[in-house]
């Protein structure tokens, strides 16, 4: 899959999201990503969007799937990058992700989830 | 709402999702060459979206056509399927309304708020056409 790549990055998940990326390549996408979960026990995932110049509906209600899924394999998901346009015309959709966190950059995202622990001693038990 | 003044820049053929992302890069283009702010152009490459993705989905595929307006700030598409039609078209179009499981049936509704002129032509049996206009600006 080239429409999305799955980083390791400082502990967590790191999803890059192309801008061309189809319907088919990101359910392909949450596949992957519920595997890469599982196989390194990671607690934390942040989708990067800053390359998606809109987010309709059905991109939001797969962001929505992707955290939900992740959440139930103990990993919580911030979405990172969003353009301020995408925000607006997310609201007057009536999207408000409530699922997902945002942060507004990769670095934000990784400050928050240490301090709710989420990355310093990753591996669980 | 008609096109007959307008000049149609491209036609774009929906058959897979791989078009959806082209019909958006064509008008997110034309909505550049004319200008518009990046929230402008967000917002009807969304409601494009929403409408190609609809004949896709719903009936398999369409045929999108794209306008320059006569006013050259606005740019106007033109989204036609010959799939079943929609039945009650007011219902179709409240947010909330669903044909799929896992939808939020936001798409129509939200595609008719985020543009700024909408008008969809569908009954049983006979297809749909959505025509649309996005303005470059507020003004």
């Amino acid at each position: 899959m080239n429409a999305a790549a799955i980083y390791a990055v400082e502990g967590v998940l790191l999803v890059s999201i192309t801008s061309d990326i189809t319907d088919t390549d990101i359910i392909d996408l949450q596949e992957a990503l519920s595997k890469r979960i599982a196989d390194t026990e990671c607690r934390g995932v942040v989708v990067d969007i800053s390359a998606l110049e809109i987010v309709d509906t059905f991109v939001g209600r797969v962001l929505a799937q992707l955290t939900s899924v992740a959440r139930l394999l103990d990993a919580e998901t911030y979405v990172v990058g969003m353009r301020p346009a995408v925000a607006m015309t997310l609201v007057e959709l009536g999207m408000y992700l409530p699922e997902n966190h945002t942060a507004l950059t990769l670095s934000h995202a990784l400050d928050k989830m240490r301090q709710s622990g989420l990355i310093d001693g990753l591996r669980r038990g | 709402m008609v096109f007959d003044e307008a000049d149609r820049i491209a036609t774009i053929e929906l058959e897979q999702d791989r078009d959806v992302v082209r019909a958006r890069s064509r008008v997110a283009d034309a909505m550049k060459e004319c200008g518009s702010s990046e929230l402008m152009q967000t917002r009807f490459v969304t409601a494009v979206s929403e409408v190609v993705r609809n004949a896709l989905t719903h009936a398999g595929g369409g045929t999108l056509a794209i306008y320059a307006m006569p006013n050259k700030r606005q740019v106007g598409i033109e989204c036609r399927d010959c799939g079943k039609g929609i039945e009650d078209i007011d219902a179709a179009m409240a947010d909330g309304f669903t044909t799929r499981r896992g939808s939020m049936g936001r798409g129509l509704g939200g595609a008719k708020r985020l543009s700024k002129t909408f008008a969809i032509d569908s009954s049983p049996g006979k297809g749909t056409t959505v025509r649309m206009i996005g303005a470059c600006s507020l003004r």
